[in-house]
């Protein structure tokens, strides 16, 4: 079969994300505000967790897990974004 | 930028709601009429992409990381209705799927990532393609800008959100904000001009598609 346009942009996105375990650790801006003026404290646990933190569990390796859900949601919203798009124009 | 759950209060989070809903319903009804065979897969990479991409946070300064937002970058490619749907499945997903960004802030989330920054990138990206005339200079000097205004701005927004639900006085909290994310944009404006280029060059027939 030979490869069209969005095969490769697939391919990349899904390269994009085996490279997630290196991304910085560090607090995005939003969560540094709420640390440096003082209302981080007010965030709430989520009531039900599925794959928290990109993180997916029940697997050893950290770097793996994070990966693994990178590819995860990386197929959902290929899915998702894919069949919006069918449903949109059929629809018309 | 995704805004945890407890973070805002009940008037902000329902309003932010309604506001989004309905944002997001108008932009089916337009994307509806404007959606031709090419835009289905493109729209299936871009939410993928994008998902991908959000997980990569650069370091900015002082131990603050940002992320692609992506909303311009969306609207760019797909026009800002379907671009504002893209970005609505990207963080509907998130929260869902990853708790990333509160169930109770998703408007909020949907508002300021989605529409808002879809919108303020596209047209400022517009605006500056019109100026400089059509052209690859042109595209992405307008995709740095759009970009990097998508993001100074949600996090306006962001910031009078909070503002509104008590967390910190707008005086303090807007300059936080958008202090930290005119860098943040930066990163913004260099992802989104270096995928314009790499299509540019590769698939330029794919740039044309928000005009449809």
């Amino acid at each position: 079969m030979r490869l069209k346009w969005w095969h490769v942009g697939l391919l990349i996105a899904l390269g994009l994300a085996l490279f997630a375990p290196l991304a910085s650790p560090w607090p995005d801006g939003l969560e540094r505000v709420a640390e440096d003026k003082g209302f981080i404290e007010a965030a709430l646990e989520p009531a039900l967790e599925i794959i928290p933190d990109y993180v997916f569990p029940g697997l050893g390796n950290e770097a793996l897990a994070t990966i693994a859900a990178g590819l995860v949601g990386t197929l959902i919203l290929f899915g998702v974004g894919y069949g919006l798009g069918a449903l949109l124009k059929e629809r018309r | 930028m995704h805004i945890p759950d407890g973070f805002l209060n009940t008037a902000t989070a329902a309003t932010t709601y309604v506001v989004s809903a309905g944002g997001v319903g108008y932009s089916i009804r337009q994307a509806n009429r404007k959606l031709g065979d090419r835009h289905v897969p493109l729209m299936g990479v871009m939410a993928a992409f994008i998902f991908a991409a959000q997980m990569l946070n650069f370091p900015v300064i002082g131990g603050t990381s940002g992320h692609l937002i992506g909303g311009a970058l969306a609207a760019i490619l797909l026009g800002p209705w379907a671009g504002s749907l893209i970005m609505a499945c990207v963080l509907i997903v998130q929260c869902l799927v990853f708790q990333d960004g509160g169930l109770t802030a998703l408007g909020a989330n949907v508002f300021n990532m989605g529409l808002m920054a879809c919108f303020v990138g596209y047209y400022l990206y517009r605006a500056v393609v019109s100026l400089m005339g059509e052209g690859r200079r042109s595209t992405l000097v307008g995709g740095f800008a759009g970009a990097w205004a998508s993001v100074f701005v949600a996090s306006i927004f962001c910031a009078i959100e909070l503002a509104v639900s008590g967390r910190s006085p707008l005086g303090v909290a807007l300059p936080a904000m958008a202090g930290v994310h005119a860098l943040i944009g930066i990163g913004e404006g260099l992802i989104t001009s270096a995928v314009l280029a790499f299509l540019t060059a590769t698939r330029a027939d794919l740039l044309g598609l928000q005009k449809v």
